[in-house]
């Protein structure tokens, strides 16, 4: 998407206007592309807002990114100064200028020292600056506080149409020049009204202290023909040079992913579908204190980094060592992922500075070390510098930003009161992707911790309060017991998991008994089936005796009367002779 | 070059040969032969010809006349049209008073 966008960027660029750009992170984006190339750029605050710096960067990064030299004239500071003042931000001035792509010059003006006689025009000045461009072929300028001309000068009528007459000439000239002015009184822009001669590009420095922090601001204020952010914007002056966020996007258009990304409680999971949270989601856990919203944000932490991913973790509340010393109590060893470089710590007080300053110095962190999750702790005490909307908005762009890097997100939160219905977590829970509520249950003379998952989108869900125990082992979640008399939890639920042990054995005897009952039974009955078998089987024999004797008897019978038959023709043959 | 040292060195920077590098070389030639006769040097630098000369001597307007001797550097810028504040820049006491 974002290939997308610098595409329409360019093609729009093209036709619109030509824009250099500034390499300042940042403002080539809220100004599509940088400043309007060959022209001059306006760009005025109060003292110590950070116009110098500013003007100072886009040359450097000019020089350094894309090879475009730049002279930077100073009414201001001398160049000696000047070096010195941004060589904390590592811009090593002397050696660019040996190189010839930079040339400082410093344009000492000091009233009384001069005299003005007569008719005069800043001639010398387009000389100086026009062979200082010429000698190392500048393609931008920087005028700093040029309006120091007006200290150094009475005659206001020449002075003003000199002025107009050099942005005209740095256009001639082609070279895309920053001019810098002190902010007027009321609402000018300027003290000397610079803004009436630099009409493409007016970049407003705010530098504004609320509620005792102070936080740098950027607007543009025009731009002509282009298109262009316009809010303001927060900047940051660290040690690289500035940073501005344009945090604010405007389209709902990220990508998304449908991969799953394990909490690091199985249980969990299990009541996420299966499987976790999305990827590139955010989630929020909320809870009143000490339920153990650090402990599931380390729990994930630890996850992710054992599956090999990359781990940014903020904390608010918390030094590092001292969540790792925490975490090490529920056999959860943070410190050998933080040794392997997969988990960064960046422990900071949300007093350190402002909300916008928070942003981009997360904002800056997670580009450096390009984690897969990143961890809030807590996001509540955020509250203490900024109010609750600001805060929302805040972890709005943060949330835009971190979708569309495609990194989880895990935020934590202290919910100050217990009533669920209310959401009182900074507005942020309509944003998030799901939501974990952690509180405490309070029943039976203890208090015990119910999670349960307000909302998780995309994903089926369990319905489900589970209690949240914190072991030796680490978390885990186990089913509540829903009694007569409400949820059962801690030492309730056990008595309940005892009761029903008993009734268990107890019915187990039951059983038993009757089993015993049957088998008795079954062997009386079969016994009365052996005797009368037995007896059937003597009547058998009886009736079988009887059988065997009335054959006996009519064999016998009738070997008899063979043997009497043939004892008889034995005698007769005389007879049947006598007859015959 | 002469090696001798003139109580004033003066340089005028001048862009080109305009009407108020004439006017303003016209009037310190008139001023220094009134006041400082045989006691001053004048250079006349051109800007359209040596550029890299205007860093040197903090040349941001012209017609600038710069003071190199006797110290502090004054500059004057203008057409040296006042007679008054030109002397009063480069702090001439005038050798001899008309009144």
């Amino acid at each position: 998407m974002t290939k997308e966008v610098k595409n329409n960027k360019k093609k729009s660029v093209e036709i619109q206007l030509k824009k250099t750009l500034t390499g300042i992170t940042g403002l080539d984006e809220i100004t599509r592309g940088g400043l309007p190339a060959g022209r001059p750029t306006l760009i005025c605050g109060e003292a110590g807002c950070g116009k110098t710096l500013m003007s100072l960067e886009f040359l450097v990064r000019g020089i350094l990114d894309y090879n475009e030299p730049g002279i930077f004239m100073a009414f201001e500071e001398k160049s000696q100064e000047l070096a010195l003042n941004v060589a904390s931000l590592g811009f090593d001035l002397e050696k660019l200028q040996k190189e010839k792509k930079l040339k400082l010059d410093y344009v000492h003006i000091d009233r009384s020292e001069i005299e003005e006689t007569g008719e005069y025009d800043l001639d010398g000045l387009f000389i100086r600056l026009g062979y200082a461009i010429d000698s190392i072929g500048a393609r931008r300028v920087v005028l700093d506080t040029i309006e120091n001309l007006f200290s150094g000068l009475s005659n206001q009528a020449i002075l003003r149409a000199e002025l107009r007459r050099l942005f005209h000439w740095l256009k001639e000239k082609g070279v895309t020049a920053i001019v810098t002015g002190e902010r007027g009184e009321g609402t000018s822009l300027t003290r000397q009204g610079l803004e009436e001669y630099v009409s493409d590009c007016v970049i407003l420095l705010d530098h504004r202290v609320i509620n005792q922090i102070s936080t740098r601001r950027l607007r543009i204020v025009k731009y002509r023909g282009s298109v262009h952010g316009t809010n303001e914007y927060p900047f940051l002056i660290d040690e690289d040079g500035i940073s501005v966020l344009p945090v604010t996007s405007l389209k709902l258009e990220k990508e998304v992913s449908s991969e799953r990304i394990s909490s690091g409680i199985p249980a969990l999971d299990k009541m996420l579908g299966g499987h976790g949270f999305f990827k590139g989601g955010s989630i929020l856990v909320s809870g009143t204190a000490g339920t153990g919203k650090t402990s599931i944000a380390a729990c994930f932490t630890n996850e992710a980094c054992n599956k090999g991913k990359k781990c940014l973790y903020f904390a608010f509340e918390e030094s590092p060592r001292q969540i790792i010393r925490n975490m090490k109590s529920i056999n959860m060893d943070l410190q050998k992922h933080a040794d392997k470089g997969r988990l960064e710590f960046h422990a900071s007080r949300p007093t350190l500075h402002g909300l916008e300053q928070h942003l981009v110095a997360i904002h800056k962190l997670i580009k450096t070390f390009k984690p897969d999750v990143v961890v809030l702790d807590p996001i509540t005490n955020l509250i203490t510098v900024g109010s609750v909307s600001e805060v929302k908005a805040m972890l709005i762009r943060l949330i835009d930003f971190l979708q569309e890097e495609q990194i989880t997100v895990m935020f934590t939160a202290l919910s100050l009161n217990t009533i669920v219905s209310e959401q009182t977590d900074e507005g942020v829970s309509s944003l998030v992707d799901a939501w974990l509520l952690v509180r405490d249950i309070e029943f039976n003379g203890e208090r015990n911790r119910g999670m349960y998952i307000m909302k998780s989108r995309g994903m089926k869900h369990s319905n489900q309060v589970r209690e949240f125990i914190i072991t030796d082992n680490g978390i885990d979640l186990v089913d509540v017991y829903l009694g007569p008399d409400g949820i059962l939890t801690g030492s309730a639920r056990e008595a309940q998991k005892l009761q029903e042990k008993t009734g268990e054995i107890l019915k187990n005897n039951a059983l038993n008994m009757k089993d015993r009952e049957i088998d008795r039974k079954r062997k009386v009955l079969e016994a009365k089936i052996a005797s009368l078998q037995t007896e059937f089987e003597s009547a058998e024999e009886e009736l079988n005796k009887i059988y065997v004797e009335e054959d006996l008897v009519k064999m016998i019978a009738s070997e008899n009367r063979h043997e009497i038959l043939r004892r008889r023709t034995d005698a007769q043959p005389l007879d049947n002779k006598k007859e015959g | 070059m002469e090696t001798k040292r003139y109580q004033y060195e003066l340089r005028l920077y001048i862009a080109g040969k305009t009407v108020k590098s004439q006017t303003a070389l016209a009037n310190l030639n008139k001023y220094c032969e009134e006041y400082l006769q045989g006691e001053y040097k004048i250079e006349v630098i051109d800007l359209l010809v040596k550029p890299q000369l205007a860093e040197g001597d903090q040349i941001f307007a012209v017609p600038t006349l710069v003071r190199k001797v006797p110290e502090p550097i004054r500059r004057i810028i203008g057409d040296l049209s006042n007679e008054e504040k030109v002397l009063v820049g480069l702090n001439i006491r005038p050798v001899n008073t008309k009144q």
